[in-house]
């Protein structure tokens, strides 16, 4: 009496049978909008830049502006990120493991860089950086220059991508078994190497996604940097900000080019988040 | 003998602190760098906003309003998110039914993809309508002969928010809506419930406040959208300029108090959202996904 189900038009079936209505409908919406919205106009960037081809493309990474912008950009994500990861580890530790006053609401404004637009930041942290604002004018008297330098642009990845860290790594913080960190004291070990050797590694592919998510961000952020980036070619000048100059310039193909590798590089950071959960997973039995 | 021993345990323990306790030293010490840190990286610069926008009193901070550019970009900005929002809150109820209720070959596939709008620099997102849409672009000389017009005009702003935007909705209500399962609606449908009628009534109640986590942090991405939105839009004055473009304008034109009122109205947009957040998280923890459980 089963066969029934399985012949005919059921046999093709997407999805088994369901007393659910609506699969039809919602599934072939969500294709649709999906296709419309997001994968058409990708797959357009995809087919202008294979028209480049890949000598097009090494020849527009290497023009001599494009290469110092994709440098910069690089580098001071990574530089940022990497910042993140160390002050972030401690923000995440100190609000998860130790109860002060203003904890909470100091946990509520590290989502403050996902929920304040970029352009905000941007001319706030201008405001602040420049050489008569509150931390430019005393950096000022040490000869420090941060507002319209490549320090100018780290400080504003700093902000971008540092809820990041925090967000990956608390969880996995408050996770930590107790048990383990009791085992470790009562065979001897010191507070120090508890930590360092104990409850360090077991963090440390939460920190690595952090890490990704952070760089994966910085690379592609342009609200929050050009304020404060002075934006001057070959020195502050961010790969985002490229692409918009080129196309202002109505050289569509160097746009394309430049946002080309910048997709790539994302991805490759999407593709090492994967690879660390893989691993954790097989290291740690979970994410 | 026993009375004793336990007294000194006691005492010994108000002495020594427990092993998986860190020293005051170093508590004081990691406490003092994070409170530091956030206060210079997070809270100088929301602080600031405020300070700026009233430097030269409240006369100036309220004339920033009283001009037609700064009333058309907010205008065009609850536009914007009024049309960018609703899309995206009906695509990720379809979304997270077809990938909650029902099983599929390729269903991790679709919710990566459905994530992929994150991992595209919103300038990329910009370049990328142009070249749909653009004079040079794929529909350029079709749209060009047929007067429509969608590069620096508001429905390429909207369709750009739209990308930007894409994945919040549905992020939020997938995992939540794969928690819950699918028992309670088919409970519905065997007694006779219609199929609309059960979502309204069973699945609805079940995800209002992951509904409203999502459309919050979606909307506040679409109205503060800066990069996607300065591409494409071409900065016409009155027209297609939103709030975040307006206060870069100012800005430029070292109009401080304006660009920074127009900022506030931001800032305080991202403070309700945060707030709002916060007590969806504190207050409503399990109503939402697993992966915002966090306090």
């Amino acid at each position: 009496m089963t066969s029934p189900i399985l012949v005919g038009k059921n046999a093709r079936r997407l999805t088994a049978p369901s007393v659910i209505p609506g699969f039809g409908l919602t599934f072939g919406y969500t294709l649709i909008y999906l296709g419309l919205i997001v994968l058409f106009p990708l797959a357009t960037l995809i087919w202008w830049s294979s028209g480049l081809g890949l000598s097009g493309l090494y020849a527009i990474a290497s023009e001599p502006r494009v290469a110092a912008a994709l440098r910069v950009t690089f580098f001071i994500s990574f530089a940022a990120a990497v910042v993140d990861l160390f002050f972030g580890l401690i923000v995440a530790w100190v609000l998860t493991r130790y109860d002060f006053a203003g904890r909470r609401l100091l946990d509520a404004f590290v989502d403050l860089p996902f929920a304040l637009p970029t352009a905000v930041a941007g001319i706030s942290l201008a405001a602040l950086y420049s050489p008569s604002g509150w931390f430019g004018a005393p950096l000022a008297g040490y000869d420090i220059k941060i507002a319209f330098t490549r320090l100018g642009i780290l400080v504003a990845l700093i902000f971008i991508g540092l809820p990041f860290v925090v967000r990956t790594v608390q969880p996995i913080i408050s996770e930590l078994e107790v048990e383990l960190e009791e085992a470790s004291a009562t065979l001897g070990a010191g507070r120090l190497q508890t930590v360092l050797r104990v409850m360090l590694p077991p963090l440390a592919p939460a920190l690595l996604t952090g890490l990704a998510l952070a760089f994966a961000r910085s690379i592609g952020e342009y609200g929050s940097v050009i304020f404060i980036a002075g934006n001057i070619a070959y020195v502050s000048e961010i790969a985002p900000l490229l692409i918009v100059v080129k196309l202002e310039q109505y050289d569509v193909a160097g746009a394309t080019g430049i946002a080309t590798i910048m997709l790539a590089i994302s991805f490759a950071a999407l593709l090492l988040i994967n690879l660390v959960h893989a691993w954790s997973r097989r290291k740690f039995g979970r994410v | 003998m026993s009375e004793i021993a336990i007294t000194s345990a006691y005492e010994r323990r108000a002495k020594y602190r427990p092993v998986t306790e860190d020293s005051p030293l170093a508590r004081y010490a990691l406490i003092a760098t994070a409170v530091l840190f956030l206060a210079v990286f997070l809270l100088a610069p929301l602080a600031i906003v405020f300070v700026e926008a009233f430097s030269k009193g409240i006369e100036p901070f309220l004339a920033a309003f009283d001009d037609p550019d700064a009333l058309a970009a907010i205008r065009l900005t609850l536009l914007v998110a009024a049309l960018a929002v609703p899309a995206n809150l009906v695509f990720g109820l379809a979304a997270s039914w077809s990938v909650a209720k029902f099983s599929f070959p390729g269903k991790s596939v679709l919710v990566t993809l459905i994530d992929l709008p994150f991992s595209v620099s919103p300038v990329v997102v910009g370049l990328v309508y142009v070249l749909v849409f653009g004079g040079q672009g794929l529909f350029g000389p079709w749209l060009a002969a047929h007067g429509v017009q969608i590069i620096f005009a508001v429905p390429g702003i909207v369709l750009a928010t739209i990308f930007v935007t894409f994945p919040f909705v549905a992020r939020e209500l997938i995992p939540l809506m794969q928690e819950q399962g699918k028992v309670e609606e088919e409970a519905a449908l065997t007694l006779g419930a219609s199929g609309f009628k059960t979502f309204l009534t069973v699945t609805l109640p079940n995800i209002k406040w992951g509904l409203l986590y999502g459309v919050l942090l979606c909307n506040a991405r679409a109205m503060g959208e800066f990069g996607a939105v300065s591409v494409i839009s071409g900065h016409i004055r009155g027209l297609t300029n939103t709030i975040p473009l307006q206060v870069e304008i100012l800005y430029n034109e070292y109009n401080n108090v304006a660009a920074f009122a127009l900022a506030v109205l931001l800032a305080g947009l991202a403070l309700v959202t945060l707030g709002l957040k916060t007590f969806l998280e504190w207050r409503h923890a399990d109503a939402l996904s697993g992966s915002v459980r966090r306090h």
